[in-house]
């Protein structure tokens, strides 16, 4: 587990990082050894794309793909519902409100 | 015995059981056999919050699956007496179920509120049958109990982006220490371990156990598909987690890296020690909807396989505990802990912040099991919470090829 000021990378190979803290845009955190800008609000445990991820790319996070990218995401972005989808089942949220069972 | 040299050996005096277990609570269970009793149930246990526990079904229409986990929790090892409280009228077969706890070698009285006379004498009846339950119950025997002897459940609940990183390893390295010192540890479940079941599958200590939990995990997967929802809540998407097989990641780690010696279904105890996974997926078609509606009726089943304690980690911040049996509250998230420190035991967030290390809180998560078998209240209980959930559903015992061959 290696700590960046914010970030936390899981395992080697990950393309996310977890937030430690709130993020904003401008902020810049050292990662890895390079600083990724921050582009958008990123909340506690919510997660940052480490490295450019191509549309159909699995996401890796502690070593294990949580899902597939469902369009290209850019360095330092915000990963989540919006951009991220399972390989399994799909993920309700209540902005999602046709999902209901 | 743990690996610190007093743990186990110097405070925990169990109440042994006929069965041969010991229990860490002496309580009375008060049952409601139809939701037409429930509130003379809880009118009977309400001036003993800390000695007696409500627990029933609900449902009119007998259960299988209903009678076998109250049977398991009535005759549960934290449970010493149980009143059974009966409308008159309903499904629930309440002499079959007064006759296991009676052969169990605990006190038991029926009170059926259609003879009794109503309401106020049920619940006079029941006071005062519990305040002579008490008195004997605090004459029982005790034995001193090892760690060793403990069988230690675990759910994530609320869980968010920080669950998967502090409290779920915390729980996991605790489970590894608890069960290489020859203790039982229960991990669940199938819904929410989906994406994991080929590394579970490598854990398994034979090759049929490992075949039976990708088949389970497989039921799991298509069983809420065909609910149309994953055991996923917005909360859990608003703490940070995207998808079904991100939380199982996380919920995953609880699970701890040692080998997995057997499956167990609802109401099923562990034959002997070791780690075991709940499946808590019924079999066949979609009759019961959804396997567990929320954390509690897991909970019960977690207890009704013979849980003495249950670790609830908690990233959003749940506040429940359970009937029966102590819950321990291990909080993932720094800022939740910072927000509702009452309702926590354990501050797991200080992972993050790296004031602490995942095995530093675990030592303090084992030291804390002690403690509370040894007889300290956890937040939960302190705060009065003995939420219990039991809804329709089937479970079939799982078969040998699920369970270690008995010693």
């Amino acid at each position: 587990m290696s700590r960046a000021a914010g970030l936390l990378r899981l395992a080697e190979g990950d393309n996310v990082y977890i937030a430690t803290g709130p993020l904003r845009p401008g902020d810049v955190v050292r990662a890895d050894g390079h600083d990724l800008p921050i582009t958008e609000p990123v909340e506690l445990g919510h997660k940052v794309a480490a490295r450019a991820i191509e549309a159909g790319e699995k996401v890796v996070r502690f070593g294990m793909p949580i899902g597939s990218a469902t369009q290209a995401i850019a360095a330092g972005a915000w990963v989540h519902t919006h951009n991220l989808a399972s390989d399994y089942i799909r993920t309700f949220d209540h902005r999602g409100g046709d999902d209901h069972a | 015995m743990h690996d610190l040299p007093d743990r186990g050996r110097d405070g925990i005096l169990g109440y042994p059981r006929t069965d041969g277990r010991k229990g860490i609570r002496n309580l009375v269970a008060v049952v409601y056999t139809v939701e037409c009793a429930h509130l003379v149930a809880d009118a009977i246990a309400a001036p003993f919050p800390d000695d007696a526990h409500v627990i029933g079904f609900g449902g009119c229409y007998p259960s299988a699956y209903a009678h076998r986990m109250l049977e398991r929790l009535c005759t549960h090892p934290n449970v010493g007496a149980a009143v059974l409280v009966s409308l008159g009228c309903e499904g629930l077969d309440r002499e079959r179920l007064a006759a296991t706890v009676a052969t169990s070698g605990r006190p038991v009285t029926t009170l059926v509120i259609q003879r009794e006379g109503g309401t106020r004498a049920t619940v006079e009846a029941g006071r005062a049958w519990i305040e002579a339950a008490v008195a004997e119950l605090a004459n029982h025997p005790r034995s001193p109990m090892d760690a060793g002897e403990l069988v230690v459940g675990t759910i994530c609940g609320g869980s968010d982006g920080t669950s998967g990183i502090t409290a779920n390893p915390v729980v996991g390295r605790v489970f590894d220490r608890h069960v290489a010192a020859g203790g039982t540890a229960i991990f669940e479940e199938t819904g929410e371990l989906i994406g994991c079941e080929s590394h579970m599958e490598g854990r398994a200590v034979t090759p049929g156990l490992g075949a039976q939990i990708m088949a389970r995990v497989g039921k799991a997967a298509a069983y809420y598909t065909r609910m149309g929802h994953g055991s996923f809540s917005p909360g859990n998407a608003e703490g940070g987690l995207t998808t079904q097989e991100e939380k199982s990641l996380g919920a995953y780690a609880k699970s701890g890296s040692g080998p997995i010696h057997g499956v167990v279904t609802p109401a099923q105890a562990p034959p002997t020690p070791g780690l075991y996974l709940l499946d808590v997926v019924p079999e066949g078609d979609l009759r019961w909807g959804f396997p567990n509606i929320n954390d509690n009726a897991e909970i019960a089943e977690l207890i009704a396989c013979g849980s003495h304690v249950i670790l609830f980690t908690t990233g959003r911040g749940s506040v429940v505990g359970s009937a029966i049996s102590p819950v321990i509250k291990v909080c993932a998230n720094p800022e939740t802990y910072a927000r509702m420190p009452e309702d926590m035991d354990v501050n797991a967030g200080r992972v993050l912040s790296g004031e602490a290390t995942i095995d530093e809180v675990a030592t303090e998560l084992l030291d804390l099991i002690v403690a509370t078998a040894a007889g300290r209240q956890t937040a939960s209980e302190a705060l009065g919470h003995r939420e219990f959930v039991l809804t329709y559903k089937s479970a079939e015992p799982a078969g040998p090829s699920c369970l270690p061959t008995l010693r």
